[in-house]
């Protein structure tokens, strides 16, 4: 039922609408909410498939992110390898969490993301310090059972 | 990262990757552009007829102005030659579109739609109808990235209209805002006077006769423990509705040495 070559352009295709999501124009009063739909979608690979969707995709798929917003090249490729770093050690343990406790890790994840993110952007100068930052964390968050619900019905068709 | 920061040594790189994500923007692009077309076809007459009207009204007074504008300028030339000083040429312009994409919301920054191969550099100025809006920064070959007068990162040359006073107004990466820090208690300024470009950073031209509009001041404080007042201004071009921008190629030799502004 699953062939490995169209898990494969499931998972690369499911990451490129996430990265057109990110780029996807919002009033700008919703936009600091908006989830990081390219990290969910990465965390959620690194989870059922990590034999595959690694640190080399996430370090790639950073480095077009950094493009795709004008940042400094390698900002979202080093946040991005980091959490899936983490995922990928501890996905077997993440695999079995119930619901809540599998959105606390993620949270948590998502958190330390956000941290690089914020730390690369007080080094180089740029952004503001606003708590807004921190709204993209629970957004995502509360993201994660619609997208492992979404991705999964594609992972089991595929 | 340390590379791309400080010594833009991954320009070749970014150059290549934003080929890579141009087809990503474009798509995102697309439904907005195709909303868009759809609305205008579906006008009816009787509103395409009431625009067509407005829009002759206003090319008729926008004629007589440049009438005017003319006679100005022929009197500037003069002055100019009298006074032994480079005659200003008017700048080359050309309209580019917005692609509708969002970028760091922690920044104030858009995409347009022409990259190198269309002539576009790092560092050129755009203006729509109002004012200023910003200048192109990471340009790609088919696209370029700019920041806006707003975003924290940018710092433009400007002098009050009214006076000459010059000074330096930064972005304050809200919408709305433009921040003065460089004035000092006792400056000439008040509420509603007119920026312009000076055109001392070598980025933004000076204009012709006068400098292009950036902002309006807003707001005043004075505090005597401070020495210098605490001014804000508005931006006169409407960065937060732009579809479309002209992309400035300025004049160079009115221009001075190519410092100036950041980035």
């Amino acid at each position: 039922m699953t062939s490995p070559r169209r898990k494969g352009w499931t998972a690369a295709l499911s990451l490129v609408v996430a990265l057109a999501l990110t780029i996807v124009p919002l009033p700008a009063a919703t936009e600091p909410f908006r989830p990081d739909f390219a990290a969910l979608v990465l965390l959620y690979w690194a989870l059922y498939w990590p034999q595959r969707v690694g640190l080399g995709v996430a370090f790639v798929v950073g480095l077009v992110l950094d493009t795709l917003k004008g940042a400094v090249l390698g900002q979202h490729a080093l946040a991005l390898c980091i959490i899936m770093y983490i995922a990928m050690r501890f996905h077997l343990r993440i695999r079995v969490f119930p619901l809540g406790q599998q959105m606390l890790t993620i949270l948590m994840l998502l958190v330390v993301h956000q941290f690089v993110l914020f730390w690369i952007d007080g080094v180089v100068g740029t952004g503001e310090v606003s708590l807004y930052r921190w709204g993209t964390v629970l957004t995502g968050t509360l993201m994660w059972p619609i997208a492992t619900r979404v991705l999964r019905r594609l992972r089991l068709a595929s | 990262m340390v590379l791309d920061h400080q010594r833009g040594a991954l320009d070749a790189i970014r150059s290549v990757l934003t080929v890579v994500v141009y087809p990503i923007r474009l798509a995102v692009d697309l439904p907005f552009r195709v909303a868009d077309w759809t609305i205008e076809s579906l006008t009816t007459r009787v509103a395409l007829l009431d625009e067509n009207r407005t829009l002759k009204r206003e090319q008729l007074e926008n004629r007589v102005r440049l009438q005017r504008l003319a006679a100005v300028e022929a009197e500037n030339a003069r002055l100019r030659t009298l006074l032994d000083s480079s005659a200003q040429l008017p700048d080359r312009v050309r309209i580019v579109g917005i692609l509708a994409v969002d970028l760091d919301p922690n920044r104030q920054q858009i995409v347009i739609d022409k990259g190198t191969r269309d002539g576009v550099y790092d560092g050129q100025a755009l203006v729509d109808a109002f004012g200023v809006v910003g200048q192109t920064v990471n340009t790609g070959p088919l696209d370029a990235e700019a920041i806006l007068i707003t975003d924290s990162d940018h710092a433009l040359p400007v002098q009050v209209l009214r006076n000459g006073t010059r000074t330096i107004a930064f972005g304050t990466g809200l919408p709305k805002e433009l921040s003065l820090p460089f004035l000092p208690n006792n400056a000439d300024i008040l509420e509603g006077d007119l920026l312009v470009t000076s055109g001392l950073g070598g980025r933004f031209p000076a204009g012709y006769p006068v400098g292009y509009p950036v902002a309006t001041i807003t707001k005043i404080e004075r505090s005597q423990e401070q020495p210098y007042a605490n001014v804000r201004a508005e931006p006169a071009a409407a960065l937060e509705r732009v579809r479309e921008v002209l992309l400035i190629w300025p004049d160079t030799e009115s221009l001075s040495a190519e410092d100036g502004d950041e980035p």
